[in-house]
């Protein structure tokens, strides 16, 4: 099976992100990066898909040489070689889409997996308009795969209040939730064998952004805590306030 | 999904390593993360050592990791391996044990001084975890003298045939093979003992108030008869078992600062949320002075290991160098571990923090792989070219 992983390289989410001087994107001083936690969702899939049903895993990642380091993450776990579309990673989700459309169309992909989401921007759309760019189905945000005897797929998501249970056949778009596997810890051997694995390079084709970000805001700061008094006499005035200036009661 | 756990960098250290030294070592500290700390406190309590554990951590790359990949193994460089010995003992003191016990004393004196039929037999299953092994050279009566040993091997028509007892061996009674140090004609020879054999019997020490999640063991061999193949040929003398221990100690040099680091982190962030006095005790000048000693010490002891690994990637560390490491780093972590306790106040006593577990196993630490003292007594004679053991 000819399999694809779309990475992403988004901040830790450990780290404090601040906004950077222009207002519209972040600071990445001292910020550290990872693997997408979703992909990795997505990166085990095709890894268990090529275990089960042979074939090739490459992970595709759109954006400049820094995104290496993420590519050789995965390659630590043992995907097979890396493919760097290179692109200003500040393109919209739809510019990202369509640079990878553009270079697996001619590629024959059986399946291309993605994580549902990625922890930085969260906007969920690369996976959908992949499918829908390449004329693929795309089921989002699976917990369950499993492969059926006819080359068809069956796919299990947790929906609101139960699960869902769907078929499709290949070549398919699937976004990847937690829940779906136990992403591999990367073998010291991987690591090592990392660096020798290849990674492609395609420039992308010129885009310019569909969606603007005007601009980036920090969450407002909590405002102090406020003590209306203490023991039984101060219930009156804190119910006031509660109704009337929290409007929560 | 990154760790918790950012680590305690406070000289950019980081810098220092290579992309796959930090990986290598984020992948383990995850591993700590998701694996070894929701466990550890009952496994320590219990007394038990974590062996759901031992697929993983040989699935990681961490048993042998510097040994040649025709043996199964990675084939790293040693900061790859301090590393990961850092990040295991930032969970547990005893989880480190049990892995530079298997690395250092186990294969690299097979990789080093066994036959390439002892290294094709023994490695490829010990970096998996499928075997483990155990070192034996400590005696009830011989301890920081390993010299004066009495544990005896005499040559058979079939072998060799082994009398004695070895004291507070780690992995002892769960190893399937004990490198085994005695004297054969009054020199001492590493000898491959494997559990089952007739005359070799096992059994754990109780009572320690330390390293409580590591097996800790006595060996006991009455006329237990091995194989002539299963002495490690390329050896003589008490040069062998040392130079296993100048691993391991490297390792632990290393191993030394993940527990200190646990510490840091624990009281630093105590002393942030605490409240005493109506404000956050981290706001006290003698609190503060604790946290800075400990941070200090800390980065001090990072150059340390990493400078020791350098020379060892080079080839030109000199066992003392790892004394000086290994004594530093240990009584600094120790030290650590206490002054992180008194910032926890009661708390610190307790197994909902890390402190006071890895305080009472870095006691261990200080005294195996030759005491603090006997580390001063080594790096004394080296640099005034004047012994004085005895
Ligand atoms: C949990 C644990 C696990 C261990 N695992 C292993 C293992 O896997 N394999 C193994 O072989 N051993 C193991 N050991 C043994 C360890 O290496 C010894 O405990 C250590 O070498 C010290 O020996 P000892 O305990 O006999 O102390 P002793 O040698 O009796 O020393 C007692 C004290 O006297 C001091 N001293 C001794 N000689 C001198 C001197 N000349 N000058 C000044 N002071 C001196 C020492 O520094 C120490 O403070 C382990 C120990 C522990 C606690
Ligand atoms: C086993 C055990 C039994 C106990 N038995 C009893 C008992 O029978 N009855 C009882 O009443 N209590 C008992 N205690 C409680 C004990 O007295 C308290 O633990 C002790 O007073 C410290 O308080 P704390 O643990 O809340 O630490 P904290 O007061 O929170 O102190 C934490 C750290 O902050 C430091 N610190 C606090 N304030 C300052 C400051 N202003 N400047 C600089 N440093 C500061 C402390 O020195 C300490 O290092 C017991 C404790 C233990 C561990």
């Amino acid at each position: 099976m000819n399999i694809y992983v779309c990475i992403s390289h988004v901040p830790d989410s450990t780290t404090k992100v601040k906004i950077g001087p222009s207002g519209k994107e972040i600071d990445e001083e001292g910020v550290t990066f990872i693997l997408n936690p979703y992909d990795e969702y997505a990166v085990e899939a095709g890894l268990r898909l090529k275990e089960k049903q042979g074939g090739e895993v490459t992970a595709v990642c759109v954006g400049d040489d820094v995104v290496k380091e993420t590519i050789r993450k995965a390659l630590a776990m043992g995907v097979d070689k890396g493919l760097l579309i290179k692109a200003d990673r500040s393109r919209d989700s739809f510019g990202i889409a369509q640079a990878i459309a553009d270079v697996l169309r001619d590629r024959s992909p059986d399946v291309i997996f993605c994580g549902k989401q990625s922890i930085d921007y969260d906007s969920s759309q690369v996976a959908g308009m992949l499918g829908e760019l390449l004329g693929f189905p795309s089921v989002s945000a699976i917990v369950g795969l499993e492969m059926n005897g006819d080359g068809s797929v069956t796919l299990e998501r947790d929906i609101e209040g139960g699960q869902e249970i769907s078929k499709t056949t290949f070549p398919v778009v699937l976004s990847t939730d937690k829940g779906l596997n136990e992403p591999r810890y990367p073998k010291l051997q991987g690591i090592m064998a990392a660096k020798r694995k290849p990674i492609e390079e395609i420039e992308a084709a010129p885009y310019e952004n569909r969606v603007q970000v005007l601009e980036m805001r920090m969450p407002p700061a909590k405002d102090a805590g406020k003590i209306v008094g203490e023991g039984v006499d101060a219930v009156p005035e804190l119910v006031k306030l509660l109704h009337e200036e929290a409007k929560v009661i | 999904m990154a760790s918790q756990f950012i680590g305690v960098d406070y000289y950019s250290i980081e810098s220092l390593l290579s992309e796959e030294e930090r990986m290598a070592r984020d992948v383990v500290r995850r591993f700590v993360e998701e694996k070894v700390l929701p466990i550890i406190e009952d496994h320590y309590m219990a007394g038990t050592f974590p062996d759901e554990l031992i697929p993983h951590i040989a699935g990681l790359g961490v048993l042998g990791a510097t040994l040649p990949e025709k043996y199964g193994c990675a084939g790293a460089n040693n900061i790859v391996y301090g590393l990961m010995n850092q990040e295991l003992e930032r969970g547990d003191s005893g989880v480190r044990s049990f892995a530079s016990v298997q690395s250092g004393l186990v294969m690299y004196p097979i990789f080093k001084y066994g036959s390439e039929e002892q290294r094709q037999e023994w490695l490829p299953v010990l970096a998996t975890g499928e075997k483990i092994g155990c070192f034996g050279l400590t005696e009830p009566d011989h301890g920081s003298d390993p010299g004066s040993m009495v544990t005896k091997a005499v040559e058979t028509d079939n072998g060799y045939l082994l009398n004695g007892a070895k004291m507070w061996i780690t992995n002892g009674s769960v190893a399937d093979v004990a490198v085994v140090w005695a004297k054969l004609n009054g020199i001492v020879r590493g000898f491959l003992v494997e559990k089952g054999t007739p005359g070799y019997t096992t059994s754990d020490m109780k009572g320690k108030h330390s390293l409580r999640a590591s097996v800790t063991s006595e060996l006991v061999f009455s006329d237990c008869e091995i194989p002539k193949e299963n002495i490690l040929p390329n050896v003589t003398g008490l040069r062998g078992p040392l130079s296993c221990l100048t691993q391991a100690r490297y390792g632990i040099a290393w191993g030394a600062i993940g527990s200190a680091m646990a510490c840091y982190d624990a009281a630093l962030n105590y002393a942030k949320t605490r409240i005493q006095f109506g404000k956050p005790i981290a706001s006290f000048q003698l609190v503060q002075q604790k946290l800075v000693r400990m941070l200090t010490e800390i980065t001090k002891a990072q150059l340390l290991a990493l400078q020791l690994g350098r020379l060892k990637d080079a080839g030109t560390m000199r066992f003392t160098q790892v004394s000086l490491a290994k004594r530093n780093n240990v009584a600094m972590a120790l030290e650590c571990a206490r002054t992180a306790r008194t910032i926890l106040g009661a708390n610190g006593i307790t197994s909902e923090y890390p402190v006071m577990r890895h305080m009472a196993n870095l006691e261990s630490v200080y005294t195996y792989e030759g005491t603090h003292d006997i580390h001063t007594l080594i790096i004394g004679a080296d640099i005034t070219g004047i012994e004085a053991y005895a």
